[in-house]
């Protein structure tokens, strides 16, 4: 998100806590996250699919909500003031391309309204096709899961997004030589995806309370935290919602200081750092270990600056409509391990990923009596770090940062447990010491594995970590 | 205060809008405080060989209209000058400064390992080349360079330096209207300060606002600071290039100057005059090799830059001016083949930069046996 849209997201949440009440509050921020959704929308080097892509969100977003709510529930009349909203809202983008002579919605002109009308005749049809199948059969939402997983898979993967985007520019006539696998940004998808799984596994276990279709869409879209979270609840999120709420100055001025704190993380800090944080390039050049260092301390602190400041912008501008955005990160750097780093590190996914696969996982590993405890903690951390590493993309460096992670938090877990029955210090002094020790190893052994995040490729990754010491 | 006290956002809003128009207006009366001095160069980094010029990232470097920050990030700057120490001033265009070249490349670099020694001194070559074409812009690089005690400057200069509607063109000129006003009345210069090509700044333009380029560049320039320390890299050397034109149009105008006409009137070598006679340091003029074409219409023009006619009446009338005046004067301009040039007719390769080298050192030591 840029500046403009910042500031555009700012106001329009200051007028809608300071102008709508009750459920016309839920219904506004459905309008406006699904405007966004078209607006935050990057450009796509293929025709028209900055406006399919937002809509094929918002049809994921209708098709698990039907399928995850009760028989007749779109009936009600809050539901279908909901779905008038959506079909709207993308309706009224499309008609900019019969109002406006230039895109003022999306960065390309929107498909014809007839071929957007066959979109809703299409989508009403798998709405209608997969409910019937949900109400019979109970792997449907098994299905839709695993669906979400692949579209995921496939847009984190660079090789898939490659061959997927030669096939649609093949599909297009469109040049094939030029296809990257950057053509198909979906704005959000990795944190809309996990909120749909999140619904769908509640649902699955029986946890999901009914949700009407505003704020359950609203949840999913939710235009502050649409594309770098963080990751709420649905059941947290409605609830705010149903609170009464009216903007008090107390309000205003904590999520003011909130977004300017933001701001200046984001683009002071974060922006400036980023001018010397490590990257592919540096690596290669800089050949010196002390400022290699330099540059992956820039790095550790620019990527924690940036995240954190777009999360306080998000939680900030959130507080202004009455969403209380749960914390994604509580000085992360200063933490004296690094079990205790990942608990303030993306706080919500990695709660979303101990809550829907370390659980589940242990869960099942613990079938395997025959097992030692050691190797079931050793594969419990090494698969959720992988899945995390994964998520932020399908890569080997990704896959090399997750297992950094899993065995660190093994080898954490093994000394904590070795070291709490031997060297038990009571000193106050040495404590306060034993804690920097530990604050400063962890963060150095995070930001080591910050060198497979920053970089490409494996090799260069291997180079870079023996330059460090001075080895290369 | 009451949790439930409604918000009051016109008064917030006129309070803070207040403030920010102070704060803003208030840093017109910095104007006069030279940010640009204010540099982590020379003190925590070390300062860079040549000036900062580039817009690509990639080369850790950018171009930037304050010359008090060009010459703090220059390593002249942090370099007290040695007992020993012969120090040379290279005065001159992008082949000066070296594009595509690395700092050992370009021609400070290779007179620095050549070990030479003049006046029974050893020889330090300062890089002082700043891309874009103009004397003016030149002059008003030497005129700040004097500073710092130079015993010998070497002007590398060429014929687009000269043409008068260049003078005031070249951006760090452009932008500097004060220094412009100031060699004007320093040197009587034929130059009118009030020039439109000068970009004199408005009061918005002198607030926190309307420098918020400036300063930004400012701060940019610092944290290349590190780069350049930890990388040694000044500018973006791509894979490939464009190499320099050898196909011309038959065109033999320059600057719309007809070769029925003549350039006298048309270059300005009052600016050069200033520049030579700036303070009582020595100065060498070095009419700078050109890239001599054998391709289509070659024997119009020299180069791009060139058409035949032009540059050889430049040349006659450099050196007799040269002569004239007493300028201790060398003519390299077809010192190197066309081979040894890069991407423009006046920018050389390493090999071409190093038979440069020899001939300046050459100048040099002459110059003071």
């Amino acid at each position: 998100m840029g500046l403009n849209q910042i500031g555009a997201s700012i106001l329009t949440a200051l007028l809608v806590g300071l102008w709508t009440r009750g459920a016309a509050r839920g219904v506004f921020l459905l309008a406006l996250s699904a405007l966004a959704l078209f607006w935050f929308q990057p450009a796509i080097p293929l025709r028209s699919f900055d406006f399919w892509i937002p809509s094929l969100s918002i049809f994921l977003v209708v098709i698990v909500w039907f399928i995850t709510s009760t028989a007749g529930a779109w009936k009600s009349r809050q539901n279908i003031i909901g779905l008038a909203v959506i079909i709207g809202v993308v309706a009224l983008v499309d008609l900019t391309r019969y109002i406006f002579p230039d895109p003022i919605l999306t960065t390309t002109t929107p498909p014809r309204l007839i071929v957007v009308v066959g979109f809703f005749a299409l989508a009403a049809f798998a709405i209608a096709a997969f409910t019937a199948l949900s109400r019979r059969f109970a792997f449907t939402l098994t299905l839709v899961i695993i669906l979400l997983v692949a579209i995921l898979l496939i847009l984190k993967s660079p090789n898939l997004s490659l061959q997927l985007s030669v096939f649609f520019r093949a599909l297009t006539n469109r040049p094939l030589d030029t296809a990257s696998a950057l053509d198909l940004r979906w704005l959000g998808f990795s944190y809309i995806s996990f909120r749909l799984i999140h619904v769908l596994r509640d649902k699955q276990t029986g946890r999901l309370p009914e949700l009407s279709l505003p704020e359950f869409a609203a949840y999913v879209v939710f235009f502050p935290s649409l594309s770098a979270g963080p990751i709420d609840r649905a059941e947290r999120f409605a609830g705010d919602l149903r609170a009464e709420f009216r903007l008090t100055q107390d309000e205003t001025l904590l999520a003011g200081q909130r977004i300017v704190v933001g701001l200046f993380k984001k683009f002071v800090i974060a922006d400036t750092l980023a001018l010397v944080a490590l990257n592919d390039s540096l690596a290669a050049q800089v050949h010196i270990p002390g400022w290699m260092w330099f540059h992956l301390y820039a790095y550790a602190f620019q990527i924690y600056f940036d995240f954190s400041g777009y999360t306080d912008i998000a939680i900030g501008v959130a507080r202004l409509v009455g969403v209380k955005l749960p914390e994604n990160f509580t000085s992360p750097y200063t933490k004296p391990n690094l079990a205790q780093f990942w608990n303030s590190w993306h706080i919500t996914l990695t709660q979303w990923i101990r809550a829907y696969f370390f659980n589940p996982f242990n869960r099942w590993i613990r079938g395997y009596k025959s097992l030692p405890a050691w190797t079931m903690l050793l594969a419990g951390q090494l698969a959720t770090m992988l899945i995390i590493g994964l998520w932020h993309g399908v890569t080997i460096n990704f896959i090399f940062w997750g297992a950094w992670h899993g065995l660190g938090l093994f080898l954490q877990n093994r000394w904590s447990d070795f070291a709490k029955t031997r060297f038990a210090v009571s000193n106050p002094h040495m404590q306060t010491v034993l804690r920097l020790g530990g604050v400063a190893l962890t963060f150095h052994f995070v930001a080591l594995g910050w060198v497979f995040f920053a970089l490409s490729a494996p090799a260069l990754s291997f180079e870079t970590l023996m330059k460090l010491f001075g080895i290369h | 205060m009451n949790p439930q006290t409604p918000i009051r956002l016109l008064p917030l809003l006129l309070k803070a809008t207040l403030l920010f128009v102070l704060l803003n207006f208030a840093f017109i009366f910095l104007g006069g405080f030279p940010l640009g001095k204010l540099s982590l160069y020379n003190k925590i980094f070390p300062g860079r060989e040549r000036f900062p010029f580039g817009e690509n990232q990639r080369g850790y470097n950018l171009s930037l209209f304050n010359l008090d920050a060009m010459f703090a990030a220059h390593v002249l700057a942090g370099s007290p000058k040695a007992g020993d120490e012969f120090r040379v001033l290279l005065i001159g265009d992008s082949s000066v400064w070296g594009t595509l070249l690395t700092p050992e490349q370009n021609l400070a670099g290779q007179l620095n390992s050549q070990n030479i020694s003049a006046c029974g001194k050893t020889v330090h070559a300062y890089n002082l080349g700043y891309p874009y074409i103009s004397l003016l812009q030149e002059l008003m690089i030497l005129d700040e360079a004097l500073q710092y005690q130079p015993d010998l400057v070497v002007w590398l200069t060429t014929l687009e330096s000269f043409p008068q509607d260049k003078q005031l063109a070249a951006p760090l000129v452009a932008n500097s209207p004060e220094r412009v006003k100031e060699l004007i009345t320093k040197y009587q210069l034929p130059l009118d300060p009030n020039d439109p090509a000068l970009n004199h700044p408005t009061a918005w333009d002198r607030t926190l606002i309307g420098r918020r380029k400036e300063i930004a560049d400012l701060i940019r320039l610092q944290l290349y600071g590190a780069m350049w320390a930890s990388t040694g890299v000044d500018q973006f050397y791509p894979e490939s290039y464009e190499p320099a034109q050898l196909d011309y149009e038959k065109d033999n105008e320059f600057h719309a100057i007809k070769p029925a006409e003549t350039l006298q009137g048309k270059l300005s070598f009052e600016i050069l005059d200033a520049g030579m006679n700036a303070a009582s340091v020595p100065t060498i003029l070095v009419n700078e090799p050109i890239l001599i074409s054998n391709g289509v219409n070659s024997d119009i023009r020299y180069n791009f830059f060139y058409p035949r006619w032009a540059f050889d009446e430049y040349r006659a009338a450099l050196a007799e001016h040269a002569a004239a005046q007493g300028y201790p004067y060398v003519d390299l301009w077809d010192l190197a083949p066309m081979t040894e040039f890069t991407n423009s007719g006046v920018h050389l390769t390493p090999f071409g930069e190093s038979m440069l080298a020899e001939q300046v050192g050459a100048s040099i030591q002459n110059f003071c046996k």
